[in-house]
């Protein structure tokens, strides 16, 4: 006896999201939110660089005492992300450059890898230096 | 026999939802048997498309376990470990006409409006050219275009994009790759309007390089590389005034 056939399915009025999570786990899409995210960031970062550099013009105290002020451990780590960030945006960066002016079709997951070790790279020898 | 658990999306336009089946679980089954099992013998208002079954039409490409993929050539045991549920939907970015079935149209207006039309240099009324073009195999050209040439029109990359889904003027990846290989075609005399075509928000310049077009393409295809290629051509042709 063949199978009783389900019923007349009606879909509710209320649409379920049609655009699904959707399976983005791979390096270059890693790769990309790492970019943009760091880039993102160091946005963030430049009006106080900027906030700091002006410092220097209401004189050589001000400038000085900011300074001083920074002088904590805090600071260095917070120094230190700054550091990540730039290396893991501009060998990211140069990845893009590569792929998208000298066409560099093939192992683009190993310059991902590539991209992410001179990042790492650049941020243990800050490490090292600081300490 | 075990039971496979499958939810499949149904729904039109309006809105849908996800509904359960279960079917036979086999040694040796794709996700297209599966699709066909439940419309033969369960639900036979199952919308759903399919032609050759062998990975040579581009047809069956659905969503599976959050992937774009085609059905004809996936198994079930390369995407579902034994007792976990199937999860097949529509391919997305594209208008739903009903359940499984999408409408292509959107996708391939845009290889149209991308310059995917080839335009012979030498006939350019549409006419068949006199002589053979004589293309050598190892020019830089041919094996540029020939490395994009396989494409069948799935739609995997299309759904896969994320720029589309945030733009929706977004040409896409296949369409850009078939520009592309128009661009690498010594025969073809169309390549300003296609390289026009091809630039600015809704063309390669949004395009961010995720590259998941070239990582879900089933025929190994790099629709990123041939973006990158678009714009590294249109920023020479900018900057060296020639066009």
């Amino acid at each position: 006896m063949p199978e009783p056939l389900a019923d007349r399915f009606t879909p509710p009025r209320e649409a379920t999201l049609r655009r699904s999570g959707g399976d983005r786990r791979h390096p270059t899409y890693v790769a990309f939110v790492i970019h943009r995210v760091s880039g993102l960031l160091l946005a963030l970062f430049l009006p106080l660089h900027f906030w700091a550099l002006g410092q220097a013009i209401s004189g050589e105290a001000a400038l000085e005492g900011f300074l001083r002020w920074t002088d904590n451990a805090l600071f260095k780590f917070a120094e230190w992300g700054l550091v990540v960030l730039l290396a893991v945006h501009l060998a990211g960066g140069l990845r893009v450059m590569a792929l998208e002016f000298l066409g560099w079709r093939a192992r683009q997951k190993d310059m991902v890898a590539a991209s992410a070790g001179v990042a790492i790279a650049a941020a243990i020898l800050f490490l090292l230096n600081v300490g | 026999m075990a039971d496979l658990k499958v939810r499949i999306w149904r729904g039109d336009a309006e809105g849908g939802a996800f509904a359960e089946y279960a079917v036979p679980a086999r040694e040796n089954q794709t996700i297209l048997d599966v699709v066909t099992q439940i419309q033969r013998e369960q639900q036979p208002d199952l919308a759903y498309r399919f032609a050759c079954r062998v990975g040579m039409c581009g047809s069956c490409a659905m969503e599976v376990n959050g992937r774009a993929r085609w059905t004809c050539r996936t198994h079930v045991k390369r995407v579902a470990s034994a007792g976990e549920t199937l999860e097949i939907r529509p391919l997305a970015n594209l208008p739903v006409i009903r359940d499984l079935a999408t409408d292509m149209a959107p996708f391939f207006d845009k290889w149209a409006r991308a310059g995917g039309k080839f335009q012979p240099k030498d006939a350019p009324d549409g006419a068949v050219p006199a002589e053979f073009a004589v293309v050598p195999p190892e020019s830089k050209k041919r094996q540029a275009a020939d490395a994009g040439i396989e494409c069948i029109g799935c739609g995997v990359c299309y759904a896969s994009c994320d720029i589309v889904a945030w733009n929706k003027d977004y040409l896409g990846p296949a369409a850009m790759n078939r520009a592309w290989t128009l661009v690498n075609d010594v025969r073809d005399g169309g390549n300003k309007e296609r390289l026009d075509a091809v630039s600015g928000d809704a063309g390669c310049h949004s395009c961010h390089s995720t590259q998941s077009c070239t990582e879900r393409c089933p025929k190994n295809l790099d629709p990123s590389s041939a973006i990158a290629g678009l714009k590294r051509t249109i920023f020479w042709d900018s900057l060296l005034g020639r066009r």
